[in-house]
């Protein structure tokens, strides 16, 4: 017998197989391993069975307030969007959940396909050329964009837009430390006289919701033979024009919003899309259409000359394991939805945010501070923004981002189709009432 | 296996099909933005919510997977994903934690962090652990900057060579080179072991790092391991561990106590979490107690009851948007209390056993790169079998015709025609059997029927592919 349900070998098995190996026994194995070091004593948690893992977890689950909220007002680069029962389902399909990455595409047309798909899909919905089969999220999507542009253009300056979250600039940081890459904020400099420069990275909507125009970086960005890079939120492009057609030429967003949990923060998918004349210098995964020898459709891994298992240390990125079952769930998101659904989220999270922000607006002691923004707006109170939300979390509902600064109450919320008229009414008179 | 040529989406799409219902918007609508930001149209696929399932799961019966074929990946541990993992991350307290929500709103989450931080750290003999990479790679990164900022605070901003062995993992080199450092080769003997005297006239006071693969990447332990550690540490430098191979190892020996300074694991890899057709996966790293303050943020700990976030004093920044990749890291730990100390020890044991066993069987029919006992997965070379012009990449599809997912081939990059052999522990002594028979009777017909094995495979949705045609001429998105 063994102790676990993961191990079928029975006591007679190992034997059997020992004997065949010609050792005496499972120490005979670990004769290179030297003796001093064999066999420490490990100390871990005892062990649950499967019933007793169900109830450790959910009471653990239990201990977050998520367990219990009807609705919730945060944002902040992650958001709280309907998941269609499609993607559920497909995604347990083991056939895809517990496949290795495509290596004998014979074998895995399946997720390549579906892969070929999302590049397509994603690739549509930025009207970008291309987008590679997926980033591990999308900070690290746009440090990677920001990194490929200095490779594109044989140039280490990267300039930072305001519109640029705090987050996002430190993955950047991270990401370009060692690298002799120099970061300047586009505030502190005048860019038309600068020297040439590798890029310029804008968000919109941008860290705090407002829509950003873009385009009118363009001409700037490129007199200086640098690439105009967007970083967006892809639920807002079944609104606002699409990165493509803003003169961008590398597009990354956090995909997200596109059919995946929450869960904390991860796993989640970046999403990274550019013209056509940049594939070469794409990071990551990408999956190609060809034939097989009798001429028939299929797909396969491509341009694998950039990755780490061929070029090693002239790769254009690290990345091995990356994010292909989140893209499966962002597929089967974008084609659930389709482009009526995907227009009608947009429209719906775009009003129900602005009726929600006006209402707040006329409440006294609240200011609406966002002018030209999609779903998410940032309000000055009188009252502590943790006193708020404290009141809000009271009644079920999880408020917005504490984002108060320079002795200002400041708070961000985001409003999604999963915050209902109701419970937008809700939140309404608990703030009314609050002010009181 | 599911032959049909399935048309794609875009192919199949009729206007004015839809997939799902949604809701009226509700509320009195607001004016618009600025024309100027507006999109005039969406050029997306429609189609009917049966079709797009139908199709999908049509689509995944064009897979091989752990849970419809043995997967001996070596190097990629793909082990059974227990079911339960999946159930739990579903659990909503869980899948609907928002990660700006506060800390003390989060206790449930933050504790999962805490505990599998210190099991890892058990398990690895390195009790400074982040969960924040979100892949191996970005493990390894994260190790290669610590490694950085430690010598850049000790005043030795100078070192800045990493000593890769020519057996290792093209992540090695790849890491290194966005950390900065210079990689130099370090060479291997004939049975992927560091070559010492090599070792010793490469490393010298500019040596940050020496990124090592232990298990190596044939599959042997390190027999000089406390040697080397001692070279690299005389020098000032410290030791990387590639955590690939942890399967091999838990309760067998740990990391920390062999002189390891950093090493990462792959939760995807020894840890059972899916490897979801190429991700998501988490790496997180381990190091030594006095690196701890450099790990990235935020890190978990704990104080009195409370569970919080904080940012280590000297932390080499942030990795990616939020805490790393929770769900995965969920799964993980959910395996990890699943076995307890004993459990996963005899995971080790018995992947041990099983490649030893495949070992033994096949030797005499292919080359094995070394006649000492294997670790959780072996190297053999099809260069006999080349000699009838069947070479390892023949071999590979050839199983695949036959049910069983190929072995990783021609790695590591030292051996000719390698097929690298990786049971886990998941397998039955009937399926190993079988597959060993397999790769007899593939070795026989090399001899025999070499037209077989070359015409392979014909079994499978399609037949080989033209791989240079994608690359010459990419298409990568929808042709209309």
């Amino acid at each position: 017998m063994t102790s676990s349900p993961y191990i079928p070998s029975t006591d007679n098995d190992r034997k059997e197989m020992i004997e065949a190996i010609g050792v005496k026994n499972f120490e005979g194995l670990l004769t290179d391993i030297p003796k001093n070091f064999l066999f420490p004593e490990l100390k871990l948690q005892d062990k649950l069975s499967e019933p007793e893992l169900v109830e450790y977890f959910t009471e653990l689950g239990n201990k977050n307030v998520a367990s219990k909220i009807k609705t919730s007002f945060l944002g902040g680069g992650s958001y709280n969007h309907y998941i269609p029962s499609t993607v559920k389902a497909m995604i347990q399909r083991g056939e895809f959940l517990t496949a290795y990455t495509p290596y004998q595409p014979e074998a895995s047309q399946g997720t390549l396909q579906v892969g070929f798909e999302f590049q397509s899909m994603i690739a549509q919905l930025f009207e970008m050329d291309v987008c590679n089969a997926g980033m591990y999220d999308g900070p690290t999507a746009l440090a990677e964009a920001a990194l490929m542009a200095c490779r594109i253009k044989r140039n280490n300056k990267i300039v930072i837009h305001e519109s640029v979250s705090e987050k996002l600039l430190d993955v950047l940081k991270s990401y370009s430390k060692w690298q002799d890459i120099e970061i300047i904020h586009a505030d502190q400099i005048n860019i038309s006289k600068e020297e040439d420069l590798a890029c310029l990275l804008v968000q919109s909507p941008d860290k705090n919701g407002e829509i950003i125009d873009v385009e009118s970086f363009s001409d700037q960005i490129h007199e200086k033979n640098g690439l105009l890079i967007q970083h967006t939120y892809p639920t807002s492009l079944g609104l606002l024009k699409p990165p493509g057609s803003l003169n961008v030429d590398i597009a990354t967003a956090e995909g997200q919003s596109l059919g995946v949990p929450l869960s904390f923060g991860g796993p989640y998918i970046g999403l990274l899309t550019c013209k056509n004349e940049y594939i070469r210098q794409l990071p990551g995964r990408i999956i190609g259409q060809t034939v097989d020898k009798n001429g028939k459709i299929s797909f396969a891994l491509t341009l694998q000359t950039r990755e780490q298992h061929i070029r090693r240390e002239s790769a254009t990125s690290n990345i091995c394991t990356s994010t292909q079952l989140i893209g499966l769930m962002v597929a089967v998101y974008v084609s659930t939805m389709g482009p009526h659904g995907i227009k009608h989220i947009a429209e719906t999270c775009f009003h129900r945010a602005h009726y929600m922000a006006k209402k707040i607006d006329q409440i006294e002691g609240f200011n609406l501070l966002s002018k030209e923004f999609f779903n998410e707006f940032v309000i000055q109170t009188d009252i502590s923004v943790s006193k708020i939300n404290s009141f809000l979390l009271e009644n079920d509902i999880e408020g917005g981002i504490d984002i108060s600064a320079n002795g200002k109450n400041l708070i961000m919320l985001a409003v999604t189709e999963l915050n209902s008229p109701s419970n937008i009414e809700e939140t309404l008179n608990l703030l009314g009432g609050l002010s009181e | 296996m599911n032959n049909k040529n399935l048309p794609l989406l875009m192919n199949q799409s009729k206007k004015g099909r839809k997939a799902i219902s949604l809701p009226e918007i509700g509320v009195e609508k607001s004016s618009l933005p600025n024309s100027k930001f507006l999109r005039d149209n969406i050029d997306l696929p429609e189609v009917g919510q049966l079709d797009l399932i139908r199709y999908f799961t049509n689509l995944s019966s064009m897979n091989f997977s752990i849970d419809t074929n043995f997967y001996p990946l070596g190097s990629c541990t793909m082990k059974y994903n227990p079911k339960i993992n999946e159930q739990l991350s579903s659990i909503q307290g869980f899948a609907n934690a928002h990660p700006n929500q506060k800390d003390e709103n989060l206790q449930g989450c933050l504790e999962v962090m805490y505990d599998l931080q210190n099991e890892l750290g058990e398990i690895t003999g390195l009790p400074g652990v982040s969960l924040a990479p979100l892949a191996g790679a970005q493990g390894e990164y994260a190790g290669l900057l610590i490694a950085r900022e430690f010598h850049k605070y000790n005043g030795n901003d100078h070192k800045k060579i990493a000593l890769i062995p020519d057996s290792a993992h093209g992540t090695n080199p790849a890491s290194a080179s966005m950390a900065g450092l210079e990689a130099v080769t370090i060479k291997t003997t004939s049975e992927g072991d560091i070559d010492i005297d090599d070792l010793k006239s490469k490393v010298n006071q500019d040596t940050a790092v020496l990124m090592l693969t232990l298990p190596s990447t044939l599959g042997l332990f390190e027999p000089n391991i406390i040697e080397i550690t001692e070279i690299i540490h005389d020098n000032g430098g410290l030791v990387y561990a590639d955590g690939a191979n942890l399967n091999a190892l838990l309760g067998i020996t740990k990391f920390g106590e062999l002189g390891i300074d950093i090493c990462h694991s792959n939760l995807h890899k020894t840890f059972s979490t899916p490897h979801g057709g190429g991700g998501p996966g988490a790496g997180p790293v381990m190091v030594t107690k006095n690196l701890e303050s450099f790990l990235p943020y935020p890190h978990v700990k704990k104080e009195k009851n409370n569970y919080e976030t904080y940012t280590p004093k000297n932390s080499i920044g942030r990795l990616n948007g939020f805490l790393g990749s929770f769900g995965i890291v969920l799964r993980a730990y959910a395996y990890i209390r699943s076995l307890g100390s004993q459990g996963l020890k005899e995971i080790s044991e018995n992947a041990i056993i099983n490649a030893n066993y495949i070992q033994e069987k096949l030797k005499s029919h292919y080359t094995l790169t070394s006649s000492r006992n294997c670790m959780h997965e072996t190297v053999l070379s099809a260069i006999k079998q080349k000699e009838n012009g069947i070479k390892a990449l023949d071999i590979a599809k050839k199983l695949l015709d036959e049910g069983f997912h190929a072995p990783t081939m021609y790695f590591p990059l030292i051996v000719e025609e390698a097929l690298m052999i990786e049971p886990t522990e998941s397998e039955s002594k009937e399926t190993i059997d079988q597959f060993i028979e397999c790769m007899i009777k593939i070795s026989e017909l090399s001899e025999n029927n070499p037209n077989e094995i070359l015409n392979a495979p014909i079994n499978l949705p399609v037949e080989r592919l033209d791989e240079a045609l994608a690359a010459r001429n990419p298409v990568l998105t929808w042709k209309k």
